[in-house]
């Protein structure tokens, strides 16, 4: 559905976005992570046919991105959920949607239809008649996904669309994602929600000016894994660690973290070596509740590798 | 271009307007209150200097009064067209207009349609109010209705829109490069610089503006430079900077 080479955006000696090679599949949930200024934004700028790329090649469903007479091919086929809402807060909710059926085409009848359909799946459809000025941040921004799917676009571009949400909105957003994650959507998610691209995407790219990584979020933590990274082996102890379980563990590991009864120990090999910290805590006098090994989260993928991009 | 695409934007600021009572007020009191005005004064002064209003100073004067709404036409355009594209970035809708499937010429034409068709209205009624009003507080003197004249048809259905479209887009094209509303209105309220220098040199005899062929040249020269203007209105309007630099 998507693909790039190789694109570039500069903004004078700036480079914005620098040579990202993505592939995005049909009905694929790709999460883009990043910092803030990573380019996450202009990408989808670039994308979206509202900004020119520098350099590089971009295809969406085979229409060439750059190309004048391919743009408007491109606009009807995407919906964009920008970072800010951009709602008319003078207008009703349900005027908001009935503009952005017109200018996408929709005929009247599967207008209306969407217009009721998309404002219930939001819990919308009771307030259609109040003007969207006087709706909270989480009603807006629902407002503002139902208004990019109004025309039913095979690729959705969604730009941070829980940014700034309570956790009740944030949740409603995410499970309508993945509504329309079943009904084998493209999305094309900006997030820096590690948690939310976690559960949503199928696969994720980091992006930091540079595309530093792409897979799915379990091939990530295992690529740190297997690349040097540590893993961390977390023990629970009947009671608080004491001086000497703590002298005996600091022998085996650099990095020995407590938390009220809790000990998380950063290992290479906690597999290998976890029969030598159950020794060193038993012979410190400690008594063991559990013991459990937690494997690189994508958060630690994601801080390495940013940092690593970042250097 | 798709006039269909352009209307539907048209037709959704109309509907955002209704919602802007200052913009309703704004459009509707002044082209009354002028006519009322002047009317008034004209009655005023007839009672205190009838020299000042014999038939033959009257003639003069009524033509160059009607010149008026030409000048309000420059200015009434200013509080909605300063606002088409500025207004649309500031409330941040810009970018999901942008990304739909309309060309940068519709969208121009649809924000030109509705900053031009509600003050043309409101302009046509408040200078037929104004001849209402003037024909009834003046036929004592001249002993006929004066309007409609033969310079009245030029005047309202050709100098009038034509002043009215210059200023719609020459505040579309200031909209379309400031960054704040308010610093648009101030730019675009200089629309009606050329219209007041007109109606000074009216008075000033330097040109008769109750001479039809007189208004027929001002008319050619508004048309030429309306054209002008869409065209530098489409060249100034570019996406990538209004998106990327506007904060």
């Amino acid at each position: 559905m998507i693909e790039t080479k190789n694109l570039t955006k500069k903004f004078g000696d700036l480079t914005a976005v620098d040579s990202v090679t993505i592939n995005v599949n049909d009905g694929e949930v790709f999460g883009f992570l990043g910092p803030n200024g990573a380019g996450k934004t202009t990408t989808v700028r670039i994308l979206c046919c509202l900004i020119s790329k520098t350099s590089g090649e971009a295809r969406i469903a085979d229409y060439d991105v750059g190309k004048e007479a391919d743009a408007l091919k491109i606009r009807k086929l995407i919906g964009l959920v920008p970072d800010n809402v951009g709602l008319y807060d003078d207008l009703t909710a349900y005027d908001n949607l009935d503009f952005y059926g017109k200018l996408y085409d929709c005929p009247d009848a599967q207008r209306k239809e969407n217009i009721q359909r998309f404002l219930t799946m939001m819990g919308l459809w009771e307030k259609r008649d109040a003007v969207a000025g006087t709706f909270s941040k989480g009603m807006k921004q629902k407002l503002a996904i139902a208004r990019a799917l109004i025309h039913e676009p095979k690729l959705l571009f969604m730009d941070e669309p829980t940014a700034n949400l309570d956790p009740e909105s944030s949740k409603t957003v995410r499970d309508f994602i993945l509504e329309l994650k079943k009904e084998k959507r493209t999305i094309f998610l900006n997030t820096h929600n590690l948690d939310e691209a976690q559960r949503i995407c199928d696969r994720i790219g980091i992006l930091s000016t540079k595309l530093i990584a792409t897979g799915t979020p379990q091939e990530l933590e295992r690529a740190l894994s297997s690349g040097g990274g540590t893993r961390r082996t977390v023990v629970l102890l009947q009671e608080q660690a004491t001086d000497a379980v703590l002298a005996g563990l600091g022998r085996l590991s650099g990095n020995v973290t407590t938390e009220g009864n809790k000990l998380t120990i950063e290992l290479k090999d906690p597999e290998k070596e976890n029969a030598a910290v159950i020794e060193a805590i038993a012979k410190a006098g400690g008594h063991i509740q559990s013991v459990t090994i937690a494997g690189a989260s994508l958060e630690d993928v994601y801080l390495k590798l940013v940092k690593e991009g970042e250097s | 271009m798709r006039l269909s695409k352009s209307w539907i934007i048209a037709a959704k600021d109309f509907k955002t307007y209704r919602k802007k009572k200052n913009i309703i007020y704004a459009l509707f009191v002044i082209p009354f209150l002028v006519a009322f005005l002047i009317t008034g004064i004209i009655s005023y002064v007839g009672t205190r200097n009838t020299s000042r209003t014999s038939p033959a100073e009257l003639v003069i004067l009524l033509p160059a009064f009607l010149f008026f709404y030409v000048i309000l036409a420059a200015y009434l355009a200013t509080p909605i067209a300063s606002y088409t594209i500025v207004g649309e970035k500031v409330e941040k809708s810009l970018e999901p207009l942008l990304a739909t499937p309309t060309t940068d010429s519709e969208i121009l034409l649809g924000k030109g349609i509705a900053a031009f068709l509600p003050p043309l209205a409101v302009l046509l009624g408040g200078s037929a109010f104004f001849m209402i009003l003037m024909d009834l507080a003046t036929k004592s003197k001249l002993g006929y209705y004066y309007f409609p004249d033969s310079n009245t048809a030029i005047v309202i259905l050709l100098l009038l829109p034509l002043a009215l479209l210059m200023s719609v887009l020459m505040n579309i094209i200031i909209s379309s490069r400031v960054t704040d509303i308010r610093a648009g209105q101030q730019l675009g309220a200089l629309a009606v610089l050329p219209f007041a220098g007109l109606y000074v040199s009216g008075e000033l005899d330097l040109i008769n503006l109750g001479v039809a062929s007189n208004l027929l040249i001002i008319a050619a020269a508004l048309l030429v430079v309306d054209v002008l203007l869409f065209f530098v209105s489409r060249a100034t309007f570019r996406r990538e900077e209004i998106l990327t630099k506007w904060k």
